[in-house]
C-alpha cells in the first residue's frame, strides 16, 4: 500500500488510542479525588508531568489545579496531546485515507469529533466529568469495535493494529509510572495491602480492576505493577501489545517472528524479548520509574523505525541497524 | 404537510402542473408527503441532514473563516424527471458528447473544422484552456472526454437547454449517489412503489470505463485518482470515489516517474500505475509540462502519457471545449461532425467578440446575463436584470476592454422544485439538472444527477459556492416494475 497511506492510518489509530487514554488519565483521578486525602496539586500535578507537556503547561498555566490540568488535558487545542488535539489529528489522518478504511470506521472518528466540538462549545461537559469521559472511552471502543469488523485483516488493518498498540503500551506505562509515583513513595512498602482505594483506582483507569482481581485477589502493588506490564492475556498490559504488535509488523513484511530483516522488527522484538524474560521483582529492585522510562526510549525508537522502514521509502541497504548479522 | 398552500406562479414546475395538481409521475410522493404531519417530515429533513453531517459528506468553503467543512445543504423533496423527458436528455448528451470528443481531437490533429471554417482559428488559440502541448496527441482509444458533467436548465417552456459542458474535472457525482443513499432511508415506501432507475452502479461503470484505457499488453492494470489532497473542495469526492471503485487514492508526491513509467510509492517499494483518473487541473498536472511552480502534479507525467506508457482520465486539453465562446459553436460542432441538428439546444448566446453581438449585449445589458469566458462557480458574472445602473456600466467597459472573454445569454426563468421553507411549508425554488456521461466503450448517461437548487428565495445561483443546495433526482422508468 501507499507509504503515506500506511503513515495516515498508523497516526489515525495511535491518535485515538491516545484520546482515549488521556480520558482514562483524567477519569482515575477525577475517582480518586472523591476518596483520597491527597492535596489536589499534588494529585493532579503528575498527570502533566506523564503526558511530556510539563513545561508548556507551566508556562501557559502555571499552578496544577484540576480545572487546569482537565481544561490542559481536554479542550485545550494548543496542547497537542489534548483529547481535542488528538481526535483532530486522527480525523484528518482518517480523511486522508477515507477511501482504505471503511465507512464505519470514518463515521466513529467524525462522530468522535463532533462529540468534542459539542462539548468544547457547550462548555457542560465537566458537569458530568464521570459521563463524559466515558463516553470518550466508549467513542474510542466504537470505532475499534468497527475496525475489527469492518475492514479487511489486510496491510492497512494491521497498520492500524501496529500504531494503536504502541500507543497503548506507552499509555499504560505513563499510567503505571505517574500513579506509582503517587501511591507508593516509599520502597518499603511494596508488596503489602496498603492504600487499596488508590490501586483499585489504578486499575480502574485501564479497565484492569475485575481482570486483576481473577488473577490475584488481593490488591498488592508489585502485582498491579506485574499485570500491568508483563501479563500475556490482560489487553491492555504493555507485554500483551507488544506481542500483538509484533505479530502486525511480521504480517506487513511477511517475515518470520524470531527473525528479522528490517530495524522495526529488529527493536521491537528485542523490546519484546526483554518483557518476556524480565521479573517484577528485579524491576521494582532496580527502580520501577527507571524502567518504565527506559522502556519509553526504547519504544520511540521503535516508532522511529516504523517511519524509516515503512514511511520514508528507505530501503534496507540505506540502514545502519542492518549492517548488523540478521538471524 | 400538504401542497394546498403551494403554487407554482408562472414558473415551470418539476412537480406540479398547476396548483393543487401534481404532474403524473410525481403523485405517489405528493400524496405521501401530503399524509405526514409537518413534525414527521421536519423529523425527517433533520435526519437526513445528519446523516450527511456523520457521513461527512462535506465541501470546503475558501472564504468562511469559521471552519473549512460545511455540508452541502440538502432538500428532502426530490426532483422528478419523466421518462419521456429522460430519453430526450439521454439521446441528446450522448450525441454532444460524441460531437465534442471528436472536436477535440480535430482541434489538436488536422484541425478541418478551422480549415473549412466553422470555427475561426483565433477563437481556439485565444482560450485559456487550450493546451499546445497536446497538439499531435492521440489519447487512448481516441477518446479525450472520458467524464463529463454538463448542466442542463429548463426554461418557462418546459424545453432543457445545455447551459454548459464541463469537460475537465466535473465534480458533484458523489453527492448523487450519497443523496440517493439518504432519500432511500427517507422515503422507503415511496421507493418501493415508484419505478426508479438506480444510480448505484455509477462507481462500476467508472471503474469499468477506466480499465478500458489501461494500455493493452497490461494484464491486471493498476488505476489511482490523482486528488490535489485534503485541502481541495472536492476532497470528499475524491476519497469517496476511490473508495467505492476500489482504485488507489494517491497525491502528487506519491507518484513518481521512471523510466517513462509511473510508480507510487508503497510500503513494499515502487508499483508501477497504468491509468490515472486525475482530479489535477491541467495545469497543475505536470510542471515540467504545464505550469512549472506546481507542487500537486508529477513532473514527467505528460511524457509518460503522450508515449502510451499511463493513461490519463480526462486527457489534458479538453478544457478548449468549456470555453463558453466555442461553447457558442457547439450546435455547429454537433452538425459539422455528425451531420445532425443538435437534440438539446444551447441556450441562446451571444459572442461579443463579434461585432453584431456585442452591440446588441451593450445595448440589452438590463435583459442579459454576461458571463466570462473561461471561469466556473457562477464567478464574475452580471446578472443584468438585478444589477445596478452603475454595475452595468462598469460591466460595458470590461466588455469593450476584452470582447473575446464574454458572452451573453438571455435572463432564463428557471424551473422549479418545491422545498422546505423556514420549517414550515413548501416554496418554490429554482433548480438546474447536472447529469453525469462517461465514454469509454460506449457513452453512459447515469440516469439522473445532480440538481442543484438555489435555495435563497427569487435566486437563481445554484452553485454550492454560493449558497445553493442540492436535491435528488429521480429518473422514472416507463417500464413496468
Amino acid at each position: 500500500m501507499l507509504s503515506r497511506v500506511a503513515n495516515s492510518i498508523y497516526w489515525m489509530a495511535r491518535y485515538l488510542e491516545r484520546a482515549e487514554n488521556i480520558a482514562r488519565f483524567v477519569d482515575v483521578n477525577l475517582h480518586l479525588m472523591l476518596d483520597s486525602t491527597v492535596e489536589s496539586k499534588e494529585q493532579w500535578e503528575p498527570l502533566v508531568i506523564i503526558s511530556g507537556d510539563y513545561d508548556d503547561f507551566k508556562e501557559r498555566y502555571g499552578v496544577a489545579t484540576k480545572d487546569n490540568v482537565i481544561n490542559f488535558l481536554t479542550f485545550d487545542r494548543d496542547n497537542p496531546n489534548s483529547i481535542i488535539s488528538s481526535v483532530i489529528y486522527a480525523r484528518e489522518n482518517a480523511r486522508t485515507v477515507r477511501e482504505v478504511i471503511s465507512s464505519e470506521m470514518w463515521a466513529e472518528v467524525n462522530k468522535f469529533y463532533l462529540i468534542l466540538l459539542d462539548a468544547e462549545n457547550s462548555g457542560e461537559a465537566l458537569d458530568t466529568p464521570y459521563d463524559f469521559y466515558n463516553q470518550i472511552k466508549m467513542q474510542s471502543h466504537l470505532f475499534i469495535g468497527n475496525t475489527d469488523t469492518t475492514m479487511s485483516h489486510g496491510e492497512a488493518w494491521h497498520f492500524d493494529q501496529l500504531g494503536r498498540l504502541l500507543e497503548r503500551a506507552d499509555k499504560t506505562s505513563r499510567i503505571l509510572d505517574a500513579k506509582y509515583f503517587l501511591l507508593l513513595p516509599r520502597v518499603e512498602d511494596v508488596g503489602t495491602p496498603i492504600d487499596n482505594i488508590g490501586w483499585a483506582a489504578l486499575l480502574n483507569s485501564a479497565s484492569a480492576f475485575e481482570m486483576y482481581r481473577k488473577k490475584f485477589r488481593r490488591i498488592v502493588p508489585s502485582d498491579v505493577a506485574r499485570f500491568l506490564i508483563l501479563d500475556l492475556e490482560f489487553p491492555r498490559s504493555i507485554r500483551y501489545c507488544l506481542l500483538k504488535a509484533q505479530i502486525s509488523l511480521h504480517e506487513i513484511t511477511g517475515n518470520d517472528i524470531g527473525t528479522f530483516q528490517n530495524k522495526a522488527e529488529r527493536r521491537l522484538g528485542r523490546l519484546r524479548s526483554d518483557l518476556d524474560y524480565a521479573n517484577i521483582d528485579e524491576i521494582i529492585s532496580l527502580g520501577l520509574h527507571e524502567f518504565l522510562d527506559g522502556f519509553q526510549t526504547k519504544l520511540n525508537e521503535v516508532g522511529d523505525a516504523i517511519f524509516d522502514t515503512f514511511f520514508s521509502l528507505r530501503r534496507a541497504d540505506q540502514d545502519s541497524d542492518m549492517k548488523e548479522v540478521s538471524q | 404537510m400538504d401542497f394546498d398552500s403551494y403554487d407554482p406562479g408562472k414558473f415551470y414546475d418539476e412537480l406540479f402542473e398547476s396548483k393543487g395538481k401534481p404532474r403524473p409521475g410525481t403523485k405517489i410522493l405528493i400524496d405521501r408527503l401530503s399524509s405526514f404531519p409537518k413534525q414527521e417530515i421536519l423529523e425527517r429533513q433533520k435526519a437526513a441532514e445528519a446523516a450527511l453531517f456523520n457521513m461527512g459528506v462535506t465541501f470546503t468553503v475558501y472564504s468562511d473563516e469559521s471552519g473549512i467543512e460545511k455540508i452541502f445543504p440538502f432538500d428532502i423533496l426530490p426532483r422528478i424527471v419523466e421518462p419521456q423527458d429522460w430519453a430526450h436528455i439521454e439521446k441528446g448528451l450522448k450525441q454532444r458528447i460524441y460531437a465534442l470528443n471528436l472536436f477535440i481531437n480535430d482541434v489538436y490533429n488536422d484541425q478541418k473544422i478551422i480549415k473549412d471554417g466553422i470555427i475561426p482559428k483565433d477563437i481556439l488559440y485565444s482560450s485559456k484552456c487550450i493546451q499546445p502541448k497536446c497538439e499531435g496527441l492521440n489519447p487512448p482509444k481516441g477518446i479525450w472526454c472520458h467524464i463529463t458533467g454538463s448542466d442542463l436548465v429548463r426554461d418557462k417552456d418546459g424545453v432543457f437547454y445545455v447551459l454548459e459542458d464541463n469537460l475537465r474535472c466535473p465534480s458533484g457525482v458523489s453527492y448523487v449517489l450519497e443523496n440517493r443513499q439518504v432519500l432511500k432511508r427517507t422515503f422507503p415506501l415511496v421507493f418501493e412503489k415508484s419505478n426508479i432507475l438506480p444510480v448505484d452502479d455509477y462507481p462500476d461503470r467508472l471503474s469499468r470505463m477506466l480499465q478500458y484505457l489501461a494500455p493493452s499488453n497490461v494484464e491486471s492494470p493498476k488505476i489511482a485518482l490523482l486528488t490535489p489532497g485534503i485541502y481541495n473542495s472536492a476532497y470528499f469526492e475524491h476519497s469517496f470515489l476511490a473508495q467505492q471503485t476500489g482504485i488507489e487514492l494517491v497525491e502528487g508526491n506519491d507518484l513518481v516517474v521512471k523510466d517513462g513509467f509511473v510508480y507510487m510509492r508503497t510500503t513494499k517499494g515502487f508499483e508501477k500505475v497504468d491509468v490515472i483518473y486525475r482530479r489535477i487541473d491541467d495545469d497543475f498536472l505536470d510542471p515540467k509540462a504545464f505550469n512549472p511552480d506546481s507542487l500537486l502534479g508529477v513532473p514527467g507525467i505528460m511524457e509518460a502519457y503522450k508515449s502510451g506508457r499511463v493513461a490519463l482520465a480526462n486527457a489534458p486539453g479538453t478544457g478548449v471545449a468549456d470555453d463558453k465562446v466555442v461553447y457558442a459553436y457547439v450546435p455547429k460542432i454537433i452538425k459539422y461532425y455528425l451531420g445532425e441538428d443538435p437534440v438539446l439546444p444551447n441556450v441562446p448566446t451571444y459572442v461579443c467578440w463579434e461585432d453584431k453581438d456585442r452591440e446588441y449585449v451593450l445595448n440589452n445589458l438590463d435583459k442579459l446575463v454576461v458571463k466570462p469566458a473561461n471561469e466556473s462557480g457562477g464567478y464574475g458574472l452580471l446578472m443584468g436584470t438585478y444589477a445596478s445602473v452603475k454595475q452595468r456600466a462598469e460591466f460595458a467597459e470590461k466588455i469593450k476592454e476584452n470582447p473575446r472573454n464574454y458572452i451573453a445569454q438571455p435572463t432564463l426563468s428557471l424551473s422549479r422544485v418545491p422545498v422546505i421553507v423556514d420549517d414550515d411549508h413548501f416554496e418554490g425554488r429554482h433548480v438546474d439538472l447536472r447529469p453525469y456521461i462517461l465514454y469509454g466503450e460506449d457513452i453512459y448517461v447515469m440516469p439522473g444527477g445532480l440538481t442543484r437548487v438555489a435555495l435563497k428565495k427569487g435566486s437563481l445561483v445554484v452553485n454550492s459556492s454560493q449558497g445553493g443546495g442540492s436535491k435528488d433526482t429521480w429518473v422514472l422508468s416507463d417500464l413496468p416494475k
